[in-house]
């Protein structure tokens, strides 16, 4: 058996990969269904509406989506430029806490500056400090070759421990009653809520603006030609012109600077404070969310809701039926290497002898 | 070349009957037969992407056929299995070569001769028989030298003493002279003849003509995967090959009387550090109006001298000049200083394959004029896309096509356009100042050949200094006007054309005649 480079690639087969990668997680995830002891069909049926099936059920999904289309996008725009940034959750937490340096309140009173003017520097130094997280690694990739999938994964683990520890000492909230979280975000610099009586915040539209102006960028923009260029042919672009150290500065600059936006958004929009546990993976679900959506900006927003009603429609699945939610990340995982795959047999071929 | 080659029916080693290969929708061979005789060298002839690498890797069983039959000595070979090919006596040079550089000739051609559960190697016995085998056949090369330090010519020679030591009755040979000089080719031409004397038949791939001519007992010519004709070296016009491999006449292009103009492109010694690769002290004045062509065996520092004469690369020590202006290393300022830039590798350094042809039309100038703030003027790209299509007969798809899907000719007439037509679709409005072409016909049909020639020859006579970079001589010498020679980072001075003779390249190009001038 041999792998095959297809002369032509279809697009229907490419539009087909998520799609056909999906159906494959889902059959392989029955198997550990029906392992717990649950019917197939129910469990799938429940997960489904948990996820989908009421008015309730899409304002959960699109709340947990909100911060997933960030991380899907930061990842999108790098992988696009082939700058493997694996450090999407480490950038989200960095962007977080930065979020509350500038807009939270210390020692019961935050910075003395209207609204309209602190919401924006809140925002920008998330961007700054998801941006700075990523452009270290980009660097020493330029500059030096190192390997950045190392870099940044490694990284996620130094940003965790240094939020911990400030979690724990200068930013730790006194009036948490000894939990390690952070000092709570100024009451006017939180998300207004969509739907009343919901948790779907603005953030949301703040997500999907952010795609849509990506989908543009690369597109229709001279950065976007240099972004992909770089990505499909690094060697080409440097030859043509393109000034690709620049280029992939920016990109991490991007792709950072979304990152950091998820942990700002999702501060303002849900938490209100920094705790160790606001991110349930949201960095590494950004890499299969991207992945699925084939490294469409649009494409992630449609892959993150569809990530995020498989999460959160797990939750309720697990009080009907004897399956752990945990499910929900076998799910995510396996809709991952399906992809992989799927993509694979778009490019190649399979041949027997 | 020898008399027994005549009777290849009555005495054939080899016999390939309908051997068919498709890959996708390419039919690579289609229904191919051919025998070998003893004692014969059978050139297979065709352009790249002819089906002669194919056919050659399914009789030596890295391919299976789809279809067709291969008997060797009289007993059908089994398909997809080299090590059957090498145990009844199938030898196989590669173009390019598969030997540890870090190992001694010796270690080279003995390894993978012995079991791994050999309590010790046989060295004795080994060497013994590689001393025999290259004294048979006259291929010296000392057994204790590591092959890193062995030019190229001898480490073909290790290659073929690899098949030979293996008892190789039957040897391939994958266009063997594309990295000689010609005093090389000539020693390797004279060793297949003592092979041949000696019983062992030999399949030659090229596409060089003269030289299939010179070498060969039978010329097999290939075309689109099929056999088109078996030609006697004998009586076969050079002529007639070129048609039947390209299938159609092919115009030479037109040499025009030359006048030259000032100068537009200086490089005073120049210096780059780059290991292998380096350049040292070079000079060199590029004229208005002129092909200066650079002779050498490829990998002695042409690709340092193309890079920094494409931007790509600021010399250690030296300087460079492009109409009077000192150059940075800046790919994008060479290209709006109006230098039409050649490179090497087609594929992979000249086009991004995933890119449409229109993105790849206008790589080099997406900024200016493509681009007005920021955003990529799509329609006008578009429309200077098709017309460079249409004018460079860019063939194989339309502009939105990926440029991977084109074939290597039409990749290069893509990269040609582009580069001589500076982003304007009416490409007369325009001449580049310099032409820097590196190997800008390496692995192209003689069709495609003759075009990227003509359009060189008519930029230099509309004004345009061009360097040529080639180890072909045949090119250097059908258009250059002054010719200089590289050998070891070192280059010659440049001298008219005439004053050449192709001897004293050939020797020029082993570092003699450098040596002299420097000194």
């Amino acid at each position: 058996m041999r792998l095959e480079a297809r002369t032509r690639r279809s697009r229907a087969a490419l539009l087909l990969a998520p799609f056909a990668a999906i159906a494959f997680t889902l059959a392989v995830t029955m198997a550990l269904v029906a392992w717990a002891g649950s019917p197939i069909g129910e469990t799938y049926a429940l997960l489904f509406a948990g996820g989908f099936g009421s008015r309730f059920a899409w304002t959960e999904t699109l709340t947990r989506a909100t911060p997933l289309v960030f991380t899907g996008l930061s990842v999108a725009i790098a992988f696009r430029a082939r700058l493997w940034n694996i450090g999407a959750e480490g950038q989200l937490y960095a962007g977080a806490l930065a979020a509350v340096a500038v807009g939270g309140l210390h020692g019961g009173t935050g910075f003395d500056l209207p609204a309209g003017v602190l919401f924006p520097a809140m925002l920008g130094a998330s961007v700054l400090a998801g941006a700075i997280l990523l452009l270290v690694p980009t660097f020493l990739r330029t500059r030096f070759g190192v390997d950045e999938v190392v870099t940044t994964l490694l990284l996620n683990f130094i940003v965790l421990l240094a939020v911990s520890m400030l979690l724990d000492g200068p930013m730790k909230d006194p009036a948490a009653l000894g939990w390690p979280q952070s000092v709570a975000l100024r009451d006017d610099l939180q998300l207004d809520k969509l739907v009343p009586r919901t948790r779907v915040h603005t953030g949301l539209v703040y997500a999907i603006v952010a795609a849509a102006i990506l989908a543009f960028v690369v597109r229709a923009t001279t950065l976007g030609f240099e972004m992909r260029a770089v990505g499909a042919n690094a060697r080409a672009a440097a030859f043509a012109g393109v000034p690709v150290a620049r280029t992939m500065a920016l990109v991490a600059v991007i792709s950072g600077g979304l990152a950091g936006l998820a942990g700002a958004i999702e501060v303002a929009g849900r938490t209100g404070y920094v705790t160790l546990d606001m991110s349930p993976g949201y960095g590494y679900s950004g890499i299969v969310i991207a992945m699925l959506a084939g490294l469409s900006p649009l494409g992630v927003v449609a892959a993150a809701v569809f990530i995020a009603g498989v999460l959160v429609g797990a939750d309720s699945m697990s009080r009907g039926v004897a399956v752990p939610t945990y499910i929900a990340d076998v799910i995510v995982a396996v809709s991952l290497v399906s992809m992989l795959v799927a993509t694979l047999f778009v490019r190649y071929r399979v041949r027997l002898r | 070349m020898t008399a027994s080659g005549r009777g290849a029916e009555a005495d054939a080693v080899l016999r390939l009957s309908g051997i068919s290969k498709r890959f996708g929708a390419v039919v690579a061979n289609d229904a191919i037969s051919l025998e070998l005789g003893r004692g014969e060298i059978l050139a297979l002839l065709g352009e790249n992407g002819a089906g002669k690498s194919t056919l050659v890797s399914i009789l030596f069983g890295h391919y299976v056929a789809d279809a067709g039959t291969i008997e060797a000595f009289g007993k059908p070979l089994p398909p997809g299995d080299p090590a059957a090919a090498l145990a009844v006596g199938i030898g196989m040079v590669h173009q390019h070569f598969t030997l540890a550089d870090n190992l001694t000739v010796q270690d080279n051609v003995v390894l993978g001769t012995e079991p791994l559960w050999a309590p010790a190697s046989r060295r004795a016995a080994a060497r013994a028989k590689l001393v025999a085998t290259a004294e048979r056949f006259g291929l010296a090369v000392d057994p204790d030298a590591r092959v890193a330090t062995l030019s190229v010519g001898e480490r073909q020679r290790v290659e073929i003493l690899k098949a030979l030591y293996r008892d190789a009755r039957v040897l391939i040979l994958d266009e063997p002279t594309s990295v000689l000089t010609p005093q090389e080719a000539a020693a390797l031409f004279s060793t297949l003849a003592r092979l041949c004397a000696d019983g062992l038949s030999i399949i030659f791939i090229s596409h060089k003509l003269t030289e299939v001519l010179r070498v060969s007992d039978r010329i097999a010519v290939l075309r689109a995967g099929k056999l088109v004709a078996t030609l006697d070296a004998a009586t076969a016009q050079s002529s007639e090959l070129a048609e039947q491999m390209v299938g159609r006449a092919v115009r030479k292009p037109v040499a025009r009387d030359h006048r030259r103009g000032d100068t537009v492109c200086a490089v005073s010694r120049v210096r780059v550090d780059a290991g292998s690769g380096a350049l040292h002290d070079v000079t060199l004045a590029l004229r208005a109006g002129e092909i200066v062509g650079i002779a050498g065996v490829s990998g002695n520092g042409q690709q340092a001298l193309a890079d920094v004469l494409c931007g790509l690369r600021a010399p250690d020590a030296g300087t460079v000049t492009l109409a009077g202006h000192a150059m940075r290393a800046d790919p994008r300022a060479w290209i709006d200083a109006g230098v039409a830039r050649i490179p090497e590798d087609r594929h992979a350094v000249g086009v991004i394959g995933d890119f449409a042809v229109w993105e790849n039309a206008v790589a080099e100038r997406y900024r200016r004029p493509f681009s007005s703030a920021g955003i990529v003027r799509r329609t006008a790209a578009r429309k200077y896309a098709r017309t460079l299509v249409d004018r460079f007969d860019v063939r194989g798809g339309g502009i939105d096509t990926p440029a991977r899907a084109l074939s290597g000719g039409n990749v290069q007439k893509l990269i040609l356009g582009r580069a001589l037509t500076g982003g304007f679709a009416q490409g007369d409005d325009f001449t580049p100042v310099l032409i820097v072409a590196n190997q800008p016909t390496w692995g192209l049909d003689i069709g495609a050949v003759a075009y990227v020639h003509q359009r060189l020859l008519d930029a230099s006579a509309r004004g345009a200094a061009v360097l040529l970079i080639s180890d072909d001589l045949d090119e250097i010498l059908a258009i250059a006007d002054r010719i200089a020679v590289m050998h070891g980072g070192r280059l010659s001075r440049a001298r008219p054309a005439g004053e050449w003779t192709r001897a004293a390249i050939g020797l020029a190009m082993t570092g003699a005649e450098v040596a002299a001038d420097a000194a």
